[in-house]
């Protein structure tokens, strides 16, 4: 079977446990010259692989990995989801991604809250599926809330220049990628020594968006994909730059990240928005990283059509510390809330909600890192990696 | 909407939500009023009470029929496992049927058919029973129910015998979870995974097929029979809904020890994997209705994998783990070697699955 066989050599390729140990042991060898090493990787597909494959607990002491701000949910501010909920109460049907639909406002409503109180809310997978209801229900009004990165952005920007129907309009709060890198880099209460950069966000923008900000910072990065594999590679190439103090732009998801990206995306980003300073829920207001809607698309802006303002407040419930996890000062344990009142199916905080989310992640996993690394010393059950550390 | 207000598919589903349904509107609800040797409250997969191991369970699985099986004999089949896996040797189970008027008569003698095939396989009588037709439209084709009744297993004590001569105290004379101290062996006696993984398959959910895969619904009292007769086990369970992730967080629980599971030594067939790479699923939360996992004194593992491997319906056996005084909860060592924690399912991720 076709696609049984393709999924089979994707996962004895990039999982391979002989090929795992191989470079947990060039990982050891070269932390052992380096002081405290910290690398951050901005995207949630990255922190699903080490989270679930338990990559934390196979590092050496010094090598910490810590999870930036790469779940579309959580970083869509309080006052997007506050005027999506407005527009659902006031008849309009708003239209977003299940996860999204999920996450609460500054008023801790989300809008499957206000669909409870006769909001008229609509979940869908893409982009395309509000397309089509909106063209098969010509006699409503819809609202897409667009969250989300270059990933999911170029759809949106082909309809656009497709042409939508009429009775649908687009509230972006999509964002882009490499100026968050770029201020995450700068930033001083997170001293990040290198990034891994998003694969699939990468594939997009390519590798060329991220050369300003590494030649600013001068930090390691590595584009990476999302099997074991290919993370432990790259935690190896952050390394190896490392040791020989040789910081560069380095592609370890080759299968899939060019230096130049999609170009044909690129135009339709290009043509379609702005990109303009726009608040990240909980990081900071990041410069040329909103997808705003260019003039010439006025007819498909939800904000110009409504008279909505940008959002520039901050929300999040008192005592949750959302804030510092979605920017990776601090892991979900360290909030109070964590696994208490929040949890996957009581999420409080966005990064509960977002499939992407740190919290929600490291929830499914019921991770705590301390544990792991006292499993990994205490139970013997990770001879491997002590094996290793002996060395 | 808050989940607790009405009865929601993951009430029914085997993970948490079907365990908080149980333990804060079933179980208060029902006292006991005299010694019951394995009680309701053990929630164990058959209660005994003087000597008798009694069980019982509905079967909705959807599609009916379904590569390897159909609902006649996963309905005999599980109920003769839930007996067989607390030490009881079935002896007679029940037949109830639920049908949904305009069900095709044919269709039905084949269900009762493959009962009746499942029953001789197992060496079991069916011995009593109901018939009830509703209206079309307010059933599913139909829903069986099978309770089953078995006397205790002639190897079960010399069994436990030879798990205490390691100085262990037992609390409880049957198979039991509370029987269990760290240092104990867990073994799976096949793949996991086969049985949901076809049901999705026959659903068509896959998107393509998947040959060559079918359902392990099989009675397992004579495979039971076998391991007890070479001795050291203490515990034994089917996973069935949520598969072996909520089998062993029941055990954590239930045991108040940790578990370690290296998941290179569970046996899951390719077509599995890659259905469950597919679907974003874990095959650890899959069930199975053909497969028992047992707890076994560590001295005596090496001989009931062997006993397992000599009948055809453990061949595959492995051993997958161990329980733990060191650390809480159930910990995986995935493939890479890396570890985490592999949390009680909120709910089977497939409905309907039995």
């Amino acid at each position: 079977m076709e696609p049984l066989d393709r999924v089979r050599a994707v996962l004895s390729k990039y999982r391979d446990p002989a090929l795992a140990r191989k470079l947990v042991q060039k990982i050891w060898e070269t932390a052992r010259d380096l002081s405290r090493v910290r690398i951050m990787h901005v995207c949630g597909t990255h922190e699903w692989t080490i989270t679930h494959w338990g990559i934390r607990a196979l590092l050496p002491d010094n090598v910490e990995v810590r999870a930036g701000p790469g779940c579309p949910v959580c970083i869509t501010p309080a006052s997007d989801i506050d005027v999506a909920v407005g527009l659902a109460l006031d008849g309009v049907h708003v239209l977003t991604y299940g996860d999204m639909s999920r996450a609460k406002g500054s008023r801790m409503i989300s809008l499957e809250d206000c669909a409870a109180e006769g909001g008229r809310v609509g979940v869908v997978y893409s982009f395309m599926d509000a397309v089509r209801i909106a063209a098969s229900n010509p006699d409503k009004e819809y609202v897409f809330l667009g969250a989300g990165f270059e990933t999911t952005a170029p759809t949106v920007a082909y309809f656009v220049l497709k042409g939508l129907p009429r009775n649908l309009k687009v509230l972006s709060a999509h964002r882009y990628v490499p100026p968050a890198v770029g201020l995450l880099a700068e930033s001083e209460d997170l001293e990040i020594d290198a990034f891994i950069n998003p694969g699939h966000a990468s594939t997009v923008s390519g590798m060329r968006a991220y050369k300003p900000y590494f030649d600013k910072c001068g930090k390691p990065m590595v584009f990476a994909g999302f099997e074991p594999i290919d993370v432990l590679v790259a935690i190896y190439m952050v390394l190896r730059q490392l040791r020989d103090r040789a910081p560069r732009m380095e592609n370890e998801y080759v299968r899939s990240v060019t230096w130049e990206g999609n170009l044909k995306a690129q135009r339709a980003l290009q043509e379609v928005f702005d990109f303009e300073d726009g608040y990240w829920r909980g990081v900071a207001i990041i410069s040329e990283s909103a997808m705003n809607f260019k003039e010439k698309f006025s007819q498909v802006d939800a904000r110009r059509a409504y008279g909505l303002e940008h959002g520039r407040g901050d929300y999040f419930p008192s005592e949750a510390r959302c804030a510092e996890i979605i920017k990776g000062i601090i892991d979900p344990p360290d909030c109070p809330l964590y696994m208490k009142t929040c949890t996957p199916s009581t999420p409080v905080g966005p990064a509960m909600v977002g499939l992407e989310g740190t919290c929600r992640i490291w929830a499914q996993n019921r991770i705590l890192v301390k544990d792991i690394r006292c499993m990994s010393g205490a139970c013997g059950l990770n001879r491997e990696a002590r094996s290793v550390r002996r060395l | 909407m808050e989940v607790d207000d009405k009865i929601s598919i993951a009430h029914g589903a085997g993970g948490l939500y079907m365990h908080k349904l149980i333990k804060e509107h079933i179980l208060p609800r029902f006292k006991q009023r005299r010694v019951v040797e394995v009680p309701l409250s053990l929630l164990a997969d058959s209660a005994v009470v003087d000597g008798i191991a009694f069980t019982t369970d509905s079967y909705t699985v959807k599609p009916l029929f379904f590569p390897g099986g159909d609902i006649g004999r996963l309905s005999v089949s599980g109920t003769v496992n839930d007996l067989s896996v607390v030490g009881g040797e079935p002896l007679a189970i029940s037949c109830a049927l639920v049908i949904e008027e305009g069900f095709e008569i044919k269709k039905l003698d084949k269900i009762l058919s493959s009962m009746e095939e499942a029953a001789e396989e197992a060496g079991v009588e069916i011995v009593t029973g109901d018939t009830k037709v509703v209206e079309r439209g307010k059933l599913d084709e139909m829903i069986i129910n099978t309770a089953g009744i078995g006397r205790r297993s002639p190897y079960l004590d010399r069994n436990l015998e030879k798990a205490a001569s390691d100085g262990r105290s037992l609390k409880s004379r049957w198979l039991d979870p509370r029987n269990v101290r760290p240092g104990d062996r867990l073994i799976v006696s096949g793949p996991i995974g086969d049985h949901a993984m076809t049901i999705i398959a026959a659903r068509g959910e896959l998107g393509f097929e998947a040959p060559g895969l079918k359902s392990d619904t099989a009675p397992l009292n004579h495979l039971m029979e076998r391991v007890l007769e070479v001795g050291g086990v203490v515990a034994a369970k089917d996973p069935t809904r949520g598969g072996l992730a909520a089998l062993l967080n029941e055990w954590s629980e239930a045991t108040g020890l940790g578990i370690l599971v290296k998941e290179a030594l569970i046996p899951v067939r390719d077509e599995v994997r890659t259905g469950c790479e597919i679907l974003g699923i874990d095959p650890l939360e899959l069930a199975c209705e053909g497969r028992v996992v047992l707890a076994v004194s560590e001295g005596l593992a090496e001989d009931v994998l062997e006993a397992l491997r000599s009948h055809p319906l453990g061949r595959e056996a492995e051993i997958i783990g161990w329980f733990s005084d060191e650390h809480e909860g159930v910990v995986v060592e995935t493939e890479i070697g890396g570890l985490r924690y592999l949390p009680m399912p909120l709910g089977d991720p497939v409905p309907r699955i039995c």
